[in-house]
């Protein structure tokens, strides 16, 4: 009993020397730190994604501080609201931003741009890339092994087992630049939500020349110029026989759209056009990539194919 | 399966079997050979007894204009120009980089991007085939010149202006390893003979019928070096041409010996080469002229002695085409540009059940995506795999068996190169030396969980190689 009791007293009686010894110790080292960090860390959404540009949050926190204008810092997570609130906190000013989006520029589904080799390597498309062009005879085309899903940490961007294609969320997409840099082939763009998340994009950025492209996939921008002459606004450019509508430029007409040959020019969230009789072909209601996703994921109950992949996946990943 | 034939076998020839199977156990222990490391895959040298033959000129070559390790070449013709075999076409583009020589006579139809061997664009020169005329500085005579009349800086210099690259597959200008830089000096040279990868034996032919001109080639060598040693380093699975060369170089004084080398992948890299036969080291991220040593292929010296004494530019190579399913394999001389199907037609078209063709052997090569792609100076082999042998095992997770370690030639650890590359974690892979990875395989061939080891460390040595670029371009 004597040395249980002896025991308590003497490691109480040290614990507390040490105690006291370290808290001076730390009221004499201690550095200064701005409490406003803190506190819009504490605004941050926490999501440590590094969309901003910074490691994490913190970093950016702390920069947001330093900076005397908030104008290059951006919070692509927490959007406009984020920075507000983060100006508020700083007492500075800030001007609302486009929210951006991920936009995948590649529509080669396996129903028009067909498998002619097969890969049995390394299942991630960096590894693919660096061995090869890619399954298919487009080179430029996606691979869906799916590095951009793994990427996001928002799960915003999933595989279509349909189309083998990644597909974003835009309700969940923060823009946070993560699937960007993640895809080899560098098909991921970020591009302005726009009006009604309304936007207009080429689904394609096949550089061969037009003959090359089709032949790979018949989806593919052949670079027809077809859109630009029609465009009022000049905002398409043709370069390297592919088309690319400038997101500021494009007042949404969607008078590209409907001439595209190779239907490789995209509509999102528009509500669906009027049919003409005489023309059914050119006037058919594009596929709504949204719409399509949405019901799609609705309707696969079991998405086999995904399962064994990622079966495969859990296999591969490195313990 | 020997064991159990020599069961039935009655004592005494059971004795001396026995003895015979000692002896050669022993002698190819007693081989010089790499200390640490390395693979015995099955050997498969089909085509070893067929003789080069020469392909027939195709209709039409196109002929990259980046077939060497470094900087692409600069085209000098245009479109419709008329060319003759042997005519430059294309002119270095840099120090590491060398000339391109027409491979054929005709019109130049056009300059253009071509898919290549990755699937890839690279360009090229499309050759529409006239005739077979050479330009006239070419000797085209058989008679073997033994004679060597150039300086060794003339030497290095036809080199450089006949565009000599190595042939045994990396292509490296052979003018830049013929230039000792400044501090440093070369002892001996090194002829590669060793041909370990498995199935190919372009190497193997070419020592047995043009070991004359292979001889005369190395003294070539040994004079634009200052060098007054040489070794032939052969596999010991090739005894006929150890037997042929070992009696052809009686007469040098000893100044060219062969050596006999212990059948072990990948005995034929630069850096195990020269470890086995000289003991040194060639330090990590040094060349082999740091410990005084030049390696040069049996192919690149046949190449310097045409191009020294016949003045002729390397325009065709020996390609060794090949697989279990073909109907006939074979050597063949071939004119670069050529197209690698004319090559696989002639080897008696494509089996049904084939699975890949690879461009190389089956260690290193590389999988053809299309084979419409023409034969450059790197294409040492065309190998064709059925399907049951081309398909890779299901990639299991690492049991940490170490046997990746084990075979590793450079000493190395594979498995967590690669892990590093999944994780992309590029600057701790250079501080574990993945840049002194030689690519051989053996990692892959020998994990028991078919783990893609090499694939993972090749990526690796992409984007390690980026960042050093990047790190000296600041």
């Amino acid at each position: 009993m004597n040395i249980i009791l002896l025991s308590i007293i003497v490691l109480g009686v040290v614990g507390l020397l040490a105690g006291v010894i370290l808290y001076f110790i730390a009221e004499k080292f201690k550095v200064y730190e701005d409490p406003k960090i803190d506190e819009v860390e504490e605004a941050l959404p926490a999501a440590n994604c590094g969309g901003c540009g910074y490691p994490g949050c913190r970093n950016f926190a702390e920069s947001c501080v330093k900076a005397d204008d908030l104008g290059t810092l951006f919070c692509p997570v927490g959007g406009n609201e984020t920075m507000k609130k983060v100006a508020e906190i700083l007492g500075k000013t800030v001007e609302d931003k486009d929210p951006l989006i991920a936009v995948v520029k590649c529509n080669g589904n396996p129903n028009v741009r067909k498998k002619t080799t097969s890969y049995d390597g390394a299942a991630t498309c960096a590894m693919e890339t660096a061995l090869y062009g890619g399954h298919t005879d487009c080179q430029y085309g996606c691979l869906g092994h799916g590095d951009c899903v793994d990427a996001c940490s928002f799960d915003a961007i999933k595989m279509n087992a349909q189309t083998g294609l990644p597909e974003v969320n835009q309700d969940t997409c923060t823009g946070c630049n993560a699937c960007v840099d993640a895809c080899p082939k560098n098909i991921i763009e970020l591009r302005p939500k726009g009006k009604k998340d309304r936007r207009i994009f080429v689904s394609c950025i096949n550089q061969d020349r037009g003959g090359t492209a089709k032949k790979a996939c018949e989806a593919a921008c052949i670079g027809c110029k077809a859109c630009v002459n029609v465009c009022k606004f000049d905002a398409i450019v043709v370069e390297n026989f592919l088309a690319y509508i400038d997101p500021n430029k494009c007042k949404l007409c969607r008078a590209c759209v409907t001439v595209c040959p190779t239907n490789a020019i995209w509509e999102v969230n528009f509500p669906p056009r009027k049919i003409k009789t005489d023309e059914p072909k050119k006037t058919q209601p594009k596929k709504n990539a949204l719409e399509n996703q949405t019901k799609k994921e609705e309707e696969a109950p079991i998405d086999l194919k995904n399962i064994i992949k990622n079966d495969n996946k859990k296999d591969n990943e490195i313990k | 399966m020997i064991t159990k034939k020599i069961t039935r076998l009655n004592n005494k020839t059971r004795e001396s079997l026995n003895k015979t199977l000692n002896e050669l156990y022993n002698t190819q222990n007693m081989l010089k050979t790499f200390p640490k490391g390395g693979v015995h895959p099955p050997e498969n040298k089909l085509s070893a007894d067929k003789r080069i033959e020469t392909l027939e000129i195709p209709k039409q070559v196109t002929i990259p204009l980046h077939q060497n390790l470094g900087a692409p070449s600069k085209v000098l013709v245009k479109k419709k120009d008329k060319v003759k075999v042997g005519q430059i076409i294309a002119e270095a583009g840099g120090f590491v980089s060398s000339n391109i020589h027409a491979s054929v006579s005709g019109t130049v139809l056009k300059i253009d991007e071509i898919t290549d061997t990755t699937g890839y664009k690279k360009m090229a020169v499309v050759i529409n085939v006239e005739g077979d005329e050479w330009e006239e500085s070419i000797d085209r005579s058989e008679a073997i010149v033994s004679e060597i009349k150039l300086t060794p800086e003339e030497i290095v210099k036809k080199t450089a202006e006949m565009g000599i690259v190595g042939l045994g597959g990396a292509t490296f200008p052979t003018q830049v390893k013929l230039s000792i830089p400044k501090g440093q000096s070369c002892e001996f040279l090194i002829i590669n003979g060793v041909e370990c990868e498995p199935y190919l034996t372009s190497d193997h032919r070419l020592m047995l019928e043009h070991g004359k001109e292979l001889i005369i080639g190395t003294q070539i060598l040994m004079k634009a070096l200052n060098v007054n040693k040489a070794y032939i380093g052969i596999e010991n699975n090739k005894p006929d041409a150890i037997e042929y060369l070992t009696e052809l170089v009686s007469n040098t004084n000893n100044t060219i010996e062969i050596v006999a080398l212990k059948v072990q992948y990948p005995q034929g890299g630069e850096k195990q080469l020269i470890k086995a036969i000289t003991g040194r080291e060639v330090p990590s991220g040094g060349l082999p002229i740091h410990v005084g040593v030049v390696v040069q292929n049996v192919g690149t010296t046949y190449a310097v002695y045409e191009a020294v004494q016949k003045n002729k530019p390397l325009f065709e190579r020996i390609v060794t085409v090949t697989g279990k399913s073909l109907s006939s394999t074979g050597n063949y001389k071939v004119r670069i540009g050529t197209s690698v199907d004319l090559l696989i037609e002639k080897a008696g078209g494509l089996p049904s059940d084939s699975g890949k063709v690879i461009n190389g052997g089956p260690m290193m090569g590389k999988a053809l995506k299309i084979t419409d792609v023409p034969v450059t100076k790197g294409t040492s082999g065309i190998l064709i795999l059925k399907n049951d042998e081309a398909k890779r095992e299901r990639i299991m997770p690492c049991i940490k068996c170490s046997k990746c370690i084990s075979v590793c030639p450079q000493g190395l650890e594979p498995y967590f190169l690669m892990n590093l590359a999944d994780k992309k974690m590029w600057e701790d892979a250079e501080k574990q030396h993945n840049m002194d990875c030689i690519e051989c395989g053996s990692c892959s061939y020998i994990c028991p969980s078919a783990r893609p080891l090499l694939d993972y460390i090749r990526y690796g040595k992409q984007n390690v190689g980026a960042l050093i670029r990047s790190r000296m371009k600041r």
